[in-house]
């Protein structure tokens, strides 16, 4: 497959998009719920590391964003924006919501459920990035090599949280659990690529949804074998699929935050 | 030391400690020095450390809801840094207070308590994205101004991060320069926005670098850290630095000076301006600002909220 844009069959185009959708929602969300953490982390020093993730991940979903501007998408931050809840692509996990309360006010987020999410999400993006290196389509195979380089320190980070709270107190273990009870109920569609999964799958962008989360839990077992526990099955679906765009209240709130400042004028400079 | 021939006295050891700070030698944490530079360079250091902690949270107000993606990468990297800034300065506090016995978890409860203050410029509310913008040139322009003149304080641990911190700084200055003209080439909403937050804004930038006598508010530490040669300028003459550097830029961005009687004295080589209003000084003091309870209540919140973290993390090491 040549990479020239007016050499894409429309198929294969559109299965492209949808996936560069759903790896950019994915991570521009993410970040988003970060960058919501800032000042807020359990000490300084985690403040300094996690914001420098959120920072890694805005960058990947700019550059996915990218990708699609230049398939004729649109302006990126026009796309990372303005676009509305039932057209955004992301998994549900990656928008919920830090913990109770409003970033603005005085938000109690549960740092378990931080280590958890981030855990298991940069594990899947692990798993997706390591298969997009040899993606069908080249520009995208050489983002995952860039962002590979990033998700190797992120993966490493989350991981050494995630075993050193599993084995302390009661309490951080309970609280731990909780989370990944809380975790694996969004999990459904992380791998899911919605209604565009044959199209996806078989123009040789990305491998398989079945293959990719058994790359994860092969991934996992090590780690959960090193705490004495078992790696949790991921779901064969979710009650809400948002690769097919659909999505809770949390993105609705999430969405109206993050572009209040670009919705005052979308067409200014900023 | 029992042999008293050899024990130096503390009036000995004090002259010596002076003479070092007369030649320009670094003093180091582990080398003596008088209870009275000690106990001045805990307040100055952790309260600009705590300042930057607190620093982040105004700005971080703005980093979700940042208008682009590149302004969102830049706003975020920018908070970051002054979370690493408040880290690296609370490090050096702590060595300071090794002889008492207190740890950052104790300058944590001072801020809590309102024991340790945090700089007045981070007790104002921020209403629009001008004040971002506003809080990276003006604010860290100011904090440049200030820091600047300390790089060489004769604290060498002091000095060594301020070097570090006022590299970024410009940086940050640069961000904040850059936010602030986008809008001042945009829209006229664009423009008024930020002429609004620099009219907000002017009072708090002034009360900044301190009041230019002590008679002003009774207190000031300008003299003892001038002595001790941490800093070299007074209040008076860092605020004179501030207006010479910002008021022409102030200006060529076709915005307007808040105070309209300001201006260059020729003859006397000074920036005539109406004298900012100290109550403001006072309120936060007692943290009474606009934002001062709310924003501790959120470092509080946050801080007992993860209380089971850092417990869980001692445990691991125990």
């Amino acid at each position: 497959m040549s990479n020239a844009e007016n050499v894409l069959s429309p198929e294969y185009k559109e299965a492209l998009k949808t996936l560069l959708f759903q790896l950019a929602d994915d991570d521009f969300l993410l970040s988003f719920r970060g960058s919501e953490w800032l000042g807020l982390a359990p000490h300084i020093e985690e403040d300094v590391a996690s914001s420098s993730i959120s920072q890694d991940t805005m960058g990947h979903a700019a550059m996915y964003y990218k990708l699609l501007e230049d398939l004729g998408e649109g302006n990126a931050d026009a796309l990372a924006h303005a676009r509305p809840a039932e057209e955004r692509k992301n998994s549900v996990l990656a928008e919920r919501v830090n913990g109770e309360g409003y970033y603005l006010e005085t938000p109690e987020y549960d740092w378990a459920y931080a280590v958890v999410r981030n855990f298991f999400y940069a594990q899947a993006k692990k798993v997706k990035i390591d298969s997009l290196r040899t993606s069908s389509y080249q520009p995208l195979a050489e983002t995952a090599v860039k962002v590979s380089m990033e998700l190797y320190y992120h993966l490493m980070h989350w991981k050494l949280w995630f075993t050193q709270l599993l084995s302390s107190t009661d309490e951080a273990k309970r609280r731990m659990n909780n989370a990944i009870e809380l975790v694996m109920k969004d999990f459904g569609d992380i791998f899911s690529y919605g209604n565009a999964k044959d199209a996806i799958e078989k123009e040789g962008l990305i491998a398989k949804e079945e293959e990719l989360k058994a790359n994860w839990t092969e991934r996992m077992k090590p780690v959960f074998e090193s705490l004495g526990m078992e790696v949790p099955a991921i779901p064969a679906a979710s009650e809400k699929n948002g690769r097919n765009g659909e999505h809770t209240e949390d993105l609705t709130e999430a969405l109206t935050t993050l572009s209040e400042v670009y919705r005052l004028d979308p067409a200014a400079a900023w | 030391m029992t042999n008293l021939a050899l024990a130096a006295t503390e009036e000995e050891k004090m002259e010596r400690f002076m003479e070092k700070i007369e030649k320009g030698i670094k003093i180091e944490a582990d080398d003596w020095m008088p209870e009275e530079y000690r106990t001045t360079l805990i307040k100055l250091i952790s309260m600009h450390g705590m300042s930057e902690i607190m620093g982040a949270l105004p700005e971080k107000e703005w980093v979700p809801k940042a208008p682009s993606l590149h302004r969102k990468l830049g706003i975020m990297a920018k908070v970051q840094d002054e979370m690493g800034h408040g880290q690296l300065l609370l490090r050096v506090a702590e060595d300071l207070l090794k002889p008492y016995g207190k740890t950052r978890g104790d300058l944590m409860q001072d801020l809590f308590t309102g024991k340790l203050k945090f700089h007045n410029v981070f007790h104002a509310e921020t209403r629009t994205w001008g004040d971002a913008g506003l809080i990276g040139w003006l604010v860290d322009g100011a904090a440049i101004i200030t820091q600047t003149d300390m790089l060489n304080a004769s604290y060498g641990p002091y000095a060594r991060a301020l070097h570090r911190i006022c590299a970024e700084e410009v940086f940050h200055a640069q961000h904040g320069e850059a936010i602030i003209m986008a809008l001042a080439e945009g829209t006229d909403e664009q423009r008024a926005m930020i002429q609004d937050a620099l009219n907000r804004w002017w009072n708090s930038l002034l009360v900044f670098f301190g009041p230019a006598a002590k008679e002003t508010l009774g207190t000031s530490k300008q003299d003892v850290t001038i002595k001790y040669k941490i800093r070299t300028k007074t209040n008076e003459q860092l605020r004179q630095d501030f207006f010479t550097k910002y008021v022409p830029r102030i200006l060529s961005l076709g915005l307007e000076l808040p105070d309209k009687t300001m201006h260059y004295n020729e003859e006397k080589e000074v920036w005539v301006y109406q004298e900012p209003d100290w109550s403001e000084l006072k309120a936060v003091a007692r943290n009474e600002g606009a934002r001062s309870q709310a924003r501790l209540n959120l470092r509080r919140t946050s801080y007992q909220t993860n209380a089971w973290v850092r417990d869980a993390l001692a445990a691991t090491i125990s």
